[in-house]
């Protein structure tokens, strides 16, 4: 429990900030909301504040900046006002047993995490196979290779709809597969090359072992360079499923949908409710972190199993 | 007579290099036969640890002949001729010493049975009974070389071929091994081929020292040990001995290995 201390530390680092942050950016509002309450305000014109910078409104109304922190639209809500609208949606729902209505955000979640799950064995399957064909094939390590790179310079974001355009088009309904492809096309370059790694990590020594056993390819593979690549394996996965993740809300964003927390994160922006932005937010990322851990314990179980100093 | 285990006839190998060829291998001319400890010693480059592996199939001779056991030997190596000790132990981290010991018989198909039985007899062999089931990690380098000749002897090859296998263990538990290699190699009778670039080493293990230079790499002196077969450590301070190692740094000297 040593290290619980520079956490926390880190965390109240953050806090502070934030809370800090949040004056500036709410004295607008806070100002507009006063103001309409019939407060005195200097400027008393909306458009002569709009002119006015944020430290100089906070400088002439010291009163009102206080209501920045307690607005029911905040330009930038409060940890514990992202907190209370996360649990609103959240918790609260699931103890009123309406956890799968469409305000929910563990509906919303839910939505997200099935195309990210089939992205992330999508792109894994993927990653892993071009991975063997590039370790087993010179031609394939020189054509594929360079594909692989440039496939991750294009911005996803320009690629989605087209993806979802191409999918209607050839018949398939709904956004799942869809999204699960924009999903497994920001996925599997981490697996592909982690594995590459992975599997040429044996050295020549080794390999030299199995030839004076006259072992087979397959037999290779299978007892050296496979079990060799199985650490890169999980650190490629855990940068994978975030991708996956990542890709997933992209896949939701631009493309109309009306579920997940891709789409939240729009219909927030469009509604103009940033709460409802934040809330999404932190549920993608809490999502993330169970993601990631649940990887991490999987591989720390694999690898000790298999005997190394995990 | 009986025929020689391992015969080469004026074998050449040459590596093509950005650099022009490479004479790895020119004119080595020499007989091993059953139940030897032939040592190659010499200095970098001259073709010793290359000489091995042509034993082993693992490099390609470009002329002259080359027999293991009457075969080629890519054909003495599908017929399990030898066993192979690397300088690095090489164990599977993910195995236990048992397992990795287990990993050619696997590989060759024997019976859950018999590799449990196998792995006993060689583990007692090395003196590491009751390992099996720790991870490499867990050993000694020493202790970790010495699974990995149980790994080479776990399948019945009569040839034992060690690359510098004691080379980066400190001296103590070189001696220590070189000991323990002169009675497994008495109680085994195996054949055994061992590249060092120790002169005491090689004094100390062998029936038969080969000394080679480089450039291009070649024989230039095959001496045979007169010292008995029963050697204790201390057989190191003989009048023999000294003199047979007299004899092998002459040989190192005249094949201009330090001239450079």
């Amino acid at each position: 429990m040593r290290n619980i201390l520079p956490i926390l530390a880190v965390l109240a680092a953050l806090a502070v900030l934030w809370y800090a942050a949040v004056a500036p950016m709410n004295i607008r509002g806070a100002l507009d909301v006063a103001d309409r309450g019939g407060a005195e305000v200097i400027p008393a014109e909306p458009r002569d504040r709009f002119e006015q910078s944020a430290w100089r409104l906070m400088m002439a109304n010291p009163d009102h900046i206080a209501l920045g922190y307690s607005l029911d639209r905040p330009r930038l809500p409060t940890p514990v006002q992202v907190a209370d609208e996360l649990w609103n949606t959240t918790g609260e729902m699931a103890l009123r047993g309406r956890a799968m209505s469409k305000r929910s955000l563990i509906y919303h979640g839910w939505i997200t995490l099935q195309s990210t799950l089939w992205g992330f064995a999508l792109g894994t399957v993927l990653g892993m196979a071009g991975a063997i064909a590039i370790v087993y094939s010179r031609v394939v390590d020189m054509s594929l290779m360079p594909w692989a790179i440039i496939s991750q310079t294009v911005p996803i974001v320009a690629l989605a709809p087209m993806i979802i355009v191409l999918s209607s088009q050839v018949g398939i309904e709904g956004r799942g597969v869809p999204k699960a492809i924009i999903s497994a096309y920001l996925c599997y370059f981490p697996v592909l090359v982690g594995m590459v790694k992975g599997l040429r990590s044996p050295g020549a020594a080794q390999l030299d072992l199995l030839r004076t056993y006259s072992a087979s390819g397959v037999q290779a593979f299978l007892k050296l360079r496979l079990p060799a690549s199985m650490p890169y394996l999980f650190t490629s996965l855990k940068i994978g499923i975030a991708a996956a993740l990542v890709g997933t809300i992209v896949g939701e964003l631009p493309t109309g949908a009306i579920s997940g927390l891709g789409a939240r994160i729009l219909i927030g922006d469009q509604f103009g409710t940033p709460l409802a932005i934040w809330a999404a937010l932190f549920a993608a990322a809490i999502l993330a972190g169970i993601l990631v851990t649940l990887l991490d314990l999987t591989q720390r179980i694999i690898l000790r199993r298999m005997g190394m100093q995990a | 007579m009986t025929s020689p285990v391992i015969s080469a006839t004026s074998l050449d190998l040459t590596f093509q290099t950005n650099d022009g060829p490479v004479h790895a291998l020119s004119g080595i001319d020499l007989e091993i036969g059953k139940g030897e400890f032939v040592s190659f010693i010499g200095p970098s480059g001259c073709g010793k640890t290359t000489f091995l592996r042509c034993i082993a199939a693992l490099e390609a001779p470009t002329g002259g002949m080359l027999t293991v056991n009457g075969m080629t030997p890519d054909e003495a190596r599908r017929a399990r001729a030898y066993g192979y000790v690397f300088q690095a132990a090489g164990l599977y981290p993910w195995r236990s010493i048992e397992k990795n010991i287990a990993l050619p018989l696997e590989i060759m198909g024997y019976s859950r049975a018999e590799q449990a039985e196998r792995i006993n007899r060689v583990l007692d062999l090395v003196e590491l009974s009751g390992f099996g089931k720790k991870y490499p990690w867990q050993l000694s380098g020493g202790m970790q070389q010495r699974a990995s000749i149980a790994r080479a002897l776990a399948f019945d090859a009569d040839i034992l071929l060690m690359d510098e296998p004691f080379g980066a263990l400190d001296e103590i538990v070189r001696d220590h091994l070189n000991e323990q290699l002169l009675e497994l190699w008495a109680r085994t009778e195996k054949t055994i081929g061992f590249v060092t670039h120790s002169i005491p080493e090689a004094v100390y293990l062998s029936t038969k020292i080969v000394v080679m230079s480089p450039r291009p790499g070649r024989i230039t002196d095959v001496i045979d040990s007169p010292l008995p077969k029963e050697r204790p450590l201390d057989i190191r301070d003989t009048p023999e001995f000294l003199e047979i190692a007299h004899r092998v740094r002459d040989g190192l000297r005249a094949g201009h290995a330090y001239d450079d």
